[in-house]
This record gives C-alpha cells, structure tokens and sequence, in this order.
C-alpha cells in the first residue's frame, strides 16, 4: 500500500487513497483528503465529517443515508437535510467522498 | 477518487445501439483492484501469485471441469456462428471485440484446447489450442471483470452456451491462483463475518430502523414498523442491506414495511441474515454461496419462521428461486435434519421463497392493498427488468410472470406507464452495467460504457413518451443507474425502486 506524507507525517492509503489506519487521522490529513478529491472544506464540510466520525465511533460504520440527513438537519436545518445538499457538499456522493475524508473505510456492497 | 477520463459514449437517435466498429485493445487497460491478504485468506485463497501459479490454475482449472459438467459442454460446444458478438451491452459500448461474448470465452477455450482435449495437446496450432501464460492470466483477469454474468448472448445463442458460467470458471481459477477482485471478496468477508456485504453490524442496523419508523410516522401519522429479530414471527424478509444505506434503496425499504403494515403481517428482519445478496454466485465458488445462504436458513430456524419473502435484489432472487433447494435445503429436496426440520416449520400454502413483487401482487389482487394512484402523476414511469430475475427466475405460476407481474405491480399504483423497446426488455433485457461484481469505481469506466444500450432505450421512451422515472427491482441496478444516468444527462432523481412507487401511492389506515 502507498505511504503518503502530510504535514510530517507518513500514513499508509489503499489504491483510492482512503486511510488504512483510521488511527492517523486528524485535521491535515482530512485536509490533504479533501484536496485529493478537490473539496474545498467549509465549516458546513465539516460538520458532516464530524458526525461521521462521532458515529462510526459508536457503531463501527458509516451512518446509512438517511441517518446522516437527519442529524445535518438538526445541526444546519430542515433545508439542508436532503441528499441533494450532501451531494453539492461532496459532489461524488456523500457515502463514498465524505467517508474518505473523514478517514473511514470505503463503504462497499450495492451502494 | 477523482472522476475517471474516458470518453462517455454518445447516445443514438432511435432506442437501439448500433453495432460499433472494432476497437482492437480499447479496454486493454482496464484493471479492477486485486484483492489483498485480508479478503483472500478469510476465502480460503492464496492472495499473491506463487511460482507455480500455472499448475494451480490447470489444476483448478480440470476440477472445475469435472464439477461442472456444464463448463466443458459450454467449452465444446462453440462453433464460432458470432450470434452472441453484439448482443453484449459490454461490447455495443466499449467496441473491445473480447468484449464480444465468443471472444471472451476464446480466452478460456484455447487453454482448455491445449491441456484437456486430445488435438490440443497433440497438434495446438491446428485447433487454436494455446499454452497458459501470464499475459493470458492478466486478460482473464481484465475481461471476466467486464463481463456482468448478465446471460443475454446466452438467448441469442443456438447452443444455450452459458457465458457466464464461463466468466464465473474464470474467476474461480484466478481466485484459487491467488488473483482475486477486492470488491466482491472484501464483500464476501464482510457478509460472513457480519451478516451483510456493507458491514452493518446489529447496532447500527438497530438504530438506523428505528430512525426510518419516525420518518414514516412524521410522514404519514401512521406508526409503520420495522421489525427484527422477532422470535416466532410469521415472515422472515430478507433485502439487500443497501435498502438500509442508500438512497434511492431505503424508500422501497419504506414502501416493503407500508405493504406489511396494510397486510396487517407478522414479519421480522434478521440481523444475522441481514443481506439477500450472495456475492459467491458472481465468483463460480458453490462452497461460499453456500455459506452465505446458510445465513439466510439459520435465521429462519432460529426466528421459527413460516414464510420467506425476498426484497428487491435481482442475483438474490436468482440464488434464492434457482439455488436455495440444493444449497441449503430451504425449497424442497433437502434432507438433513435441518432441511427436514425447515420443512416442517414452512407454510406449504405459500411459494417458498416468495419475491415481494410476488407478495405485494397477491395483495392487490385480494383488494388488501388501497392506493392514490395520483400521488404518483409527477412520474411517468418505465420498468427495467433486472437481468438475473429476467433470465434466471421465475415470478408467480404463469411462464412470463418475473415480467408481468413487476409491471402489474407499477400499473396497480401510477397513471403513467410505458415500456422500452421490446427487443430491450423481458428475456432481452440489457444489464444495467454494474452487475456480476463490477458495481466498483475502479470499474467505472466499464459501467458507464456498459450502461449505454439501456440508456439509449431509456433515452427513446422519455424523448418519445416524457419517461422521467426508471423503476428497479435490484440494488445493484439503482446504484449503478444513480452514478451513471449523469454520465448520460439524466438526473440521479430518476432512479428508484417499484416499491418506492408502492411507497408513494399507498393509502394507510390512521391507527
């Protein structure tokens, strides 16, 4: 696997670049994630990385769609808790792109 | 993750594809990831190719053949009559002629002439017959990724020669030679290690249900359940675990738990069998298709379940309608004690495993189920019939009825209804493009390639007829549509399930 170097230290990606040891995650790399896939993070970014990183704490995986919707729409309002929000926020799709910069496992299955 | 370049095919004037000029090589650069030690060993598998990797895959190679009497008629059988070389979606979209069926089987022919039938082992050059070498293994490895196991050239060819089977040898041996796909073996870990191929593990599955019963009670004013883990209760429904993840796949998760609500069901999902997919089909290994079904039995014998209805997913449908018998005894023909035990707990008055299109028509049909079929007249709607139910199972009790009965289902809830091209539908029925294990981003020049004879069909009815909703009976099909229909510009928002249509037009009572 590929070692990478962010702001002084080496971390090991897989082929797509998403972390392998969720343990080397913190704001720079998250950064330098975002630059790989040309996000420009805002706090709104932020506050989806956030809750899934607090969530894959608790359950070991990344919140399904419609539990990630919900919680934006508690912290950001109704208007933004839509798929379509996510989708201008991660444009690549907010299970695949946001997990990645939040440093999580790529979810896989039929999704 | 950066969008892959290629060039997105353009669509045709009319609802078919043309047939492209040759393109020699076009996607000789296509490579699926290579599974690493994680998923390979968890499988059984070598995960790096050893010094004697050509003596494991001969090997492999001549089990399979005695296995699988099937592979060897299929091997014989060809006589290169070229039925098959444009019926294959791969093949209109990429113009890769070993993308044309007969060509990619070629791949695993001439080596099965060189080391198992007489005039290639005396005179190769004679008969096409060729040694196996590296650069063979690495187009086995290439072209049996873009082939989705979909068995449309299967229809087109005057010997019933199974290409799939085919591509699903293929895999086998590149597994067994320690050349496996990342995507569907990590899949295949998780599954069996979890209980479902996104790794959902009983918690999250938990919290995520109870989240969707207060999206539909503030929805609706009705408190929809959405149970698991019911001990002793009547149904046993299994889905892919995608319909708890995705969108558009959690609204036909909705709709199943509104038709069981209105049928007044006892029913239960199951977190240990919490996925209907069964991965080991795609990769030709009996063994771990089978322990991924056991899953499925084992939960119907713990819960003391009576009925077994399967959620919208077409290469479950097919393992559950065509392989659950012999797999794991659930059908009948079985007869371990489990098995038996099984047969007694099921209710024999229903068809064992039953589909939710299956379920869902018997309740219309009894009155059971009200709709507002207006509720729905945003939509004009088209029915894309997934290539495993298609060609690999049946619905009801009339030949036909994985077709009909699908489409009795949408026309039972929306006004507007209009089938694609019929040379595209029913038993020719184009894969989406994502099927058989090639749903993965590092494949995603092949899926959106493939997807083009569908969305020119797609593409015809909603020029022609104002289309603008593409219903699904398969998770794999809405993923792959979702992230290619924009490829082809068409909005994500067109995709979605027929139980998302069910969703949308039923009428529940207030409690």
């Amino acid at each position: 696997m590929p070692m990478v170097d962010i702001a002084g230290k080496t971390v090991e990606v897989d082929e797509e670049g998403y972390l392998v040891n969720l343990a080397d995650w913190n704001k720079d790399v998250a950064d330098y994630l975002a630059k790989e896939e040309k996000v420009d993070m805002s706090e709104n970014h932020w506050e989806v990385v956030n809750f899934l990183r607090e969530y894959y704490d608790e359950y070991q995986i990344a919140p399904a769609i419609r539990v990630l919707t919900k919680a934006i729409a508690k912290k950001l309002g109704p208007d933004k808790g839509n798929n379509k929000y996510l989708y201008e926020l991660f444009p690549y799709g907010p299970a695949k792109q946001a997990c990645k910069i939040a440093g999580l496992p790529k979810p896989t299955g039929c999704i | 993750m950066a969008a892959p370049q290629f060039e997105v095919p353009k669509l045709s004037d009319t609802a078919y594809t043309d047939v492209p000029k040759v393109q020699e090589g076009s996607m000789g650069h296509i490579k699926a990831f290579v599974a690493g030690q994680g998923p390979q060993e968890f499988l059984g598998y070598p995960w790096q190719l050893g010094d004697d990797w050509k003596e494991r895959a001969l090997d492999r190679m001549g089990q399979v053949l005695k296995k699988y009497r099937s592979v060897r008629v299929f091997l014989d059988a060809c006589v290169h009559c070229g039925a098959c070389t444009d019926k294959c979606h791969y093949f209109l979209g990429t113009a890769d002629p070993n993308n044309m069926p007969v060509a990619r089987q070629e791949l695993m022919r001439k080596v099965y002439r060189r080391y198992f039938t007489l005039p290639g082992k005396i005179a190769p050059w004679l008969v096409g017959a060729e040694d196996l070498t590296k650069e063979t293994l690495d187009q086995w490895f290439n072209y049996y990724h873009q082939c989705s196991e979909c068995r449309r050239c299967s229809v087109y060819c005057p010997y019933g020669i199974d290409t799939a089977e085919i591509t699903m040898a293929g895999r086998e041996i590149l597994n067994y030679v320690g050349y496996g796909q990342k995507y569907s073996n990590e899949i295949l870990g998780k599954v069996q290690k979890i209980g479902n191929n996104l790794g959902l593990p009983g918690p999250a599955l938990e919290d995520t249900l109870a989240g969707l019963e207060e999206d539909i009670e503030m929805d609706t004013g009705v408190a929809v359940k959405m149970p698991l883990d019911v001990q002793g209760a009547e149904i046993l429904f299994v889905t892919p675990s995608a319909d708890f993840f995705s969108e558009p796949h959690v609204e036909s998760l909705i709709g199943y738990a509104k038709v069981f609500h209105a049928a007044g069901a006892s029913w239960t999902m199951s977190s240990h069998a919490s996925e209907a997919g069964n991965f080991g089909l795609f990769n030709g290994n009996y063994e771990t298709m089978r322990k991924v079904a056991m899953r499925i039995r084992d939960a119907a014998l713990q819960l003391g379940v009576k009925r077994i209805i399967v959620g919208e997913c077409g290469h479950a449908w097919r393992v559950a309608y065509a392989f659950w018998n012999t797999l794991t005894g659930i059908g009948y023909g079985g007869d371990d004690p489990f098995s038996v035990e099984l047969q007694k707990q099921l209710d024999p008055r229903y068809k064992q495993p039953t589909h939710i299109c299956e379920y869902t028509w018997d309740l219309i049909q009894k009155g059971v189920l009200k709709f507002d079929k207006s509720k729905n007249d945003h939509r004009v709607v088209t029915f894309h019939d997934s290539c495993n139910v298609a060609r690999g199972s049946r619905m009801g009790d009339e030949p036909g009825g994985q077709f009909t009965i699908p489409r009795n289902v949408i026309k039972s809830v929306v006004n507007n209804f209009h089938d694609m091209a019929p040379e595209t539908i029913g038993e020719s029925t184009f894969c989406c493009g994502g099927g058989g294990g090639v749903l993965t981003d590092d494949l995603m020049e092949v899926r959106v390639k493939g997807a083009l004879p569908r969305m020119n069909a797609y593409n015809a009815v909603a020029q022609e007829r104002g289309v603008n909703f593409l219903a699904l009976i398969c998770a794999i099909c809405k993923a792959q549509f979702t992230k290619v229909v924009p490829y082809y510009g068409f909005d994500m928002s067109q995709v979605g399930g027929v139980h998302q249509l069910v969703s949308t037009a039923i009428l529940l009572e207030q409690d």
